[in-house]
Parts: C-alpha cells; structure tokens; sequence
C-alpha cells in the first residue's frame, strides 16, 4: 500500500504541475454549468435540488473521463518510463491501483468544485441534502468506473488519441445498454433474462437510481464490481504488453 | 568471491524471433561485467529479464540468491538500473524524482534525504535538483537516471548504456563513478564502445544474435586478436626492402604488410606466428642491419578488430 501511495502521490503531482489540471476543472466547471443553467434549466424550473447537474454528468464524463485516462498508462509506454516504474520494488497491482486512485481523487476534485451550486440550492431554497449527497456519491462512482475502464483501454496503446477515442467508445457502450434504444433491439428475439442483464450492465439505470436518492446496496455493488473487473483486466495488459 | 547474480539459460523469444537464447553467466562482487554486442544483439532484453521488467521464455536468473521469475520484488529491491535511453518523468524536477524513487523504494525521514544527497552528489547533479527534468541536456539527464539507479546503496547495479550520448568528459566521470564503486558491489553494464571495456570492465561478455560468442577480461579478448603481439614500425622509407627482408627471416615471423606512406617514412606491421612475442626480435633484426627506428610499438591488439571479427562471423 505504501508502493501504491507513494505512485498515487507522484502522478497527482503531475496533474498539477503540468496545465492538465487546470485545463480539466475549467472546462469541466463551464460545462457543468453551461448544462445545468442553459439546457437544465436549474433556476427557470424552480425545483431546490441539483438534478438538472446531475442529469449531464454522466455525459459530460462520457468525453472528459477518457481524456484524463488517456494518458495514464500510454503515455508512459511511449516515454519509456513504464520500465523505470516496472523495474522499482512495485507489484502490478501497487501500480495500476495507484495511478488509478490519483486519477480517481483528481476527478472528485473536480467534482467536489461543483460545491457553490450546492450552496445556492440551498440558499434559494430548501433541498433534500440526503439525495444531493447521494447523488454526489454516484457521480463519484460513476466516474471511478469510467477511470477504470479508460485506464485499461490507455494500457493497451501507447497512442494517446486511440485510448481516448477507444475508451470513450467503450464506456458509451456500457451507457447505452439500458437506453430504450438498445433494449428494444433485444426484447425482439433475446430472452427475458438476457435483455435485463444487459440492462443490468448500465451505468446510467444504476446512476439514476443512486441520483434519486435511493442508495441500494446492489448499484453500489456494480460500481464496485465494475471497477474492479477493469481493474484486474488493467493489470494483465500492462503485465502482457510491457515489453512491447 | 560472493556470487551476486546468476544467469541460468536465460532465453527470450518475440513470435518466431528469438532475440536472446539461452545464455548463462555468472557476476561476483567486485566485477564489472562489460556486456558487449552489436545494436540487436540482444543486450537489451537479457537486461530487461534479468531486472524483472521482461518475463523469460525459458531459464531464469538468481540475483541475490532470489529468483526473478518467483520472487521478483525481493530481486527489484536488490537492484539498482538505469534502462536504455535513461527514460525519466520529465516534467519533475531531479529532486522529486529521488524523492519518489526513495518513497517506493521505502526510505523514510533522515534516510531518505541522506541517500537523496548522496546520490546528488556523488553524480554531481546538486546544481539542477530544482530544474524540471525535461528541461536538462542529455548527460544531465543520463546522471539523473544513475543517480535514480544508485539511490538505495543497491549490491547489484545494472546499467543499460550509460554512457550513450555524453560527451567525452561526462564519460569519464561516469567511469570514474563506475570504478569507485565497483569494489562493494557487482556491476553489469551494457555498451557498444570498446575503449569502456577497457578502462572500466574487468570481464567482458560478448553477444552476437542472442547467444554469448565470448567471455573473458578484456586482456583475454585482446589476444584473440591477429594483432595481438604483433609490432608496429615507423622507418625511412628506403630501409623498408632492406627491413622487410631481414624481417621475414625470423622464424616466428608470419607477415610483414605494409600500412601507409608519408614523405619519407613508412609505416609497417609486422605480425607474429600464433601471438607469439617478437618485439626483441624484431628490433634485434633491426639494429643489425643498421636500419635507424623512428617509432616502434608492440600492440596489444585492438578490441574492435575482435569484436568485428567474433560477431559478424555467425
């Protein structure tokens, strides 16, 4: 866990000394609130809460996510630094994790900045806290997941635009799954029991129940779950590519 | 003598390519192992194995007595290694670099910024332990990556060209480093310039096309070559029939060929029957047929004729 610590620490540290960290929080500031205020309508609908912010997150994410789990593991490859990093007293899994949770803890930055809408909400009127801290909670989830999932796309290139067009790719396949769109593909001719479990693979059918302010202990599960299956796949491609 | 690195059949295989086939050897403390070999030849991923970065198709290697392959954190926190190219984050400064090699490597408190001075100084980089890394030339950044190698006092140091790329005076600081601290520890480091085997190796291990064609101390290699004992001469040009031939009387003569001509000197070689010593000779035929030397030398023989004629042979 030190080893781990210790990388989460350095990469952290590189987000903020390089623009990236700042370039990410503005751009992800402006649009949270160009979606929120401008399409969300988070004052005309005179509703106290901050569903309108929470309704685009996850798409929001679908862009910005992957741009900051490009980089994670390709380019590293690309430098040449995965075999300084590789070569130090560092399990696989110190190293994927530990990347992964500074990634992690940068995005819950970002997102814990979202933090002056929260006070306005309250200030205007009087919303339930309960589901807005819930809702945080999947938004941090959520993002978690997509860390996860973009990390092991990263790990498998040293192409910094493919992980980014491949990750997003990716993730925008476990969100559509539990859109009508898709689900009505499968109703046709697939069972029953394969139409929800591929219903039960999205993000957003899980996100919105959290978002509702129902914290059931099965999407949180899948959350979990989700990030770390990536996780594991992370670490046998960063162990299978290595020298490649 | 402690045996600090074994090499057991050590073989890489990339698809149909095998880029190095079952090679062995063995390191001692105190030796400084040169790893010689053309671009290619698979320095490089025998290094890449032996530091655990890799995983060998067949054999293994023992560092420490820890195998690479079963324990290879035990063999990682053994070693110290500067890969190929020196590659670095670039946008730390050298100091948090070290910092966070030391934090990886589990030096804490006291400890930890002793080792980080130490190493600044002893590589010399105290001067740009604030400057980004990026932002160094070449030989600084060459000396961060050994000072990032060197930090935690390892008892094997592996050093994947460290030499590459710097300028005359900056190799002989690194060599002056290498040879300081060759006493206490085992050193392997890879190189394709010759004249590093010499001032710095005290056993070399030649590869050509994955497989280990020779190994020997530098020396050894030298009497492997044609030239080895062989002598060369500077005389007025017009002694050399009268020297050629008094030459090619000696009985352990073989050939006496000629190099090149200036004004009104020449400069010839006179090349031994199976390495054996003929300076005395020689200069014995000389002085009796009263020819005036003006330059006279015994040669040792030259590594890169060795090198050139063991690993292209294949």
């Amino acid at each position: 866990m030190r080893t781990s610590w210790a990388i989460t620490k350095r990469e952290l540290r590189a987000y903020f000394t390089t623009p990236l960290a700042y370039v990410f929080i503005v751009i992800f500031l402006a649009l949270n609130g160009v979606t929120a205020f401008y399409f969300g309508g988070l004052f005309d609908r005179g509703q106290a809460d901050m569903q309108p912010l929470f309704g685009f997150l996850p798409w929001l994410y679908l862009f910005l996510i992957p741009a900051v789990a490009m980089r994670l593991w390709a380019e590293e490859r690309k430098a040449g630094t995965l075999e300084l990093l590789m070569t130090l007293p560092v399990s696989t899994f110190n190293a994927v994790f530990g990347k992964f949770l500074a990634a992690w803890i940068f995005t819950g930055i970002a997102l814990a900045l979202t933090f002056p809408v929260w006070i306005t909400v309250n200030y205007l009127g009087d919303p339930d806290n309960g589901v807005i801290i819930a809702s945080y909670l999947g938004g941090f989830l959520m993002a978690g997941s997509y860390l996860a999932i973009g990390g092991f796309v990263s790990a498998m290139t040293r192409n910094q635009v493919i992980a980014f067009v491949i990750g997003a790719a990716v993730i925008f396949l476990f969100m559509m799954s539990g859109l009508e769109l898709v689900q009505s593909a499968f109703r046709g001719w697939a069972p029953d029991l394969v139409v929800d479990l591929v219903r039960s693979f999205s993000f957003l059918v899980h996100y919105d129940a959290i978002v509702r302010g129902v914290i059931d202990i099965r999407d949180l599960i899948f959350f979990i779950s989700i990030i770390g299956v990536f996780l594991f796949a992370n670490m046998v491609v960063v162990d299978l590519k290595k020298g490649s | 003598m402690d045996l600090m690195l074994q090499v057991e059949g050590l073989t890489k295989r990339f698809g149909l390519f095998t880029a190095v086939d079952s090679i062995s050897f063995n390191v001692n403390r105190g030796e400084v192992l040169g790893f010689l070999g053309p671009n290619g030849a698979g320095k490089t991923t025998a290094m890449r194995m032996v530091t655990g970065f890799l995983t060998p198709s067949a054999g293994t290697a023992y560092v420490g007595g820890y195998d690479v392959i079963t324990a290879p954190l035990e063999v990682k926190r053994s070693i110290g290694y500067l890969p190929e190219g020196a590659p670095l984050y670039e946008d730390m400064t050298p100091l948090e670099l070290l910092d966070f090699i030391a934090n990886v490597r589990g030096l804490t408190g006291i400890k930890k910024q002793e080792a980080v001075t130490k190493a600044a100084e002893r590589i010399n980089i105290e001067h740009v332990m604030h400057q980004a890394i990026g932002t160094l030339s070449k030989g600084y950044k060459r000396r961060v990556g050994i000072a990032q190698a060197i930090l935690h006092d390892p008892e094997i140091l592996i050093l994947d060209e460290p030499t590459d790329g710097l300028d005359p005076n900056q190799k002989h600081e690194v060599r002056k480093l290498i040879n300081e601290m060759a006493a206490e520890k085992a050193i392997v480091i890879s190189t394709h310039l010759l004249d590093e085997v010499d001032t710095v190796c005290t056993r070399a291990l030649v590869i050509a096309n994955g497989e280990i064609v020779a190994d020997g101390t530098p020396a050894d290699l030298e009497a492997r070559s044609v030239l080895h004992n062989a002598v060369t001469l500077r005389i007025p040009r017009e002694h050399f029939e009268n020297a050629k031939s008094s030459l090619e009387e000696i009985k352990d003569v073989k050939q006496v060929s000629e190099e090149k001509k200036d004004g009104t000197s020449i400069n010839f070689i006179v090349y031994p029957v199976d390495g054996r010593l003929i300076v005395d000779e020689v200069s014995a035929a000389l002085r009796g047929s009263n020819i005036d030397v003006q330059e006279i030398r015994s040669e040792r023989g030259r590594l890169d004729e060795v090198f050139r004629r063991i690993t292209t042979k294949a």
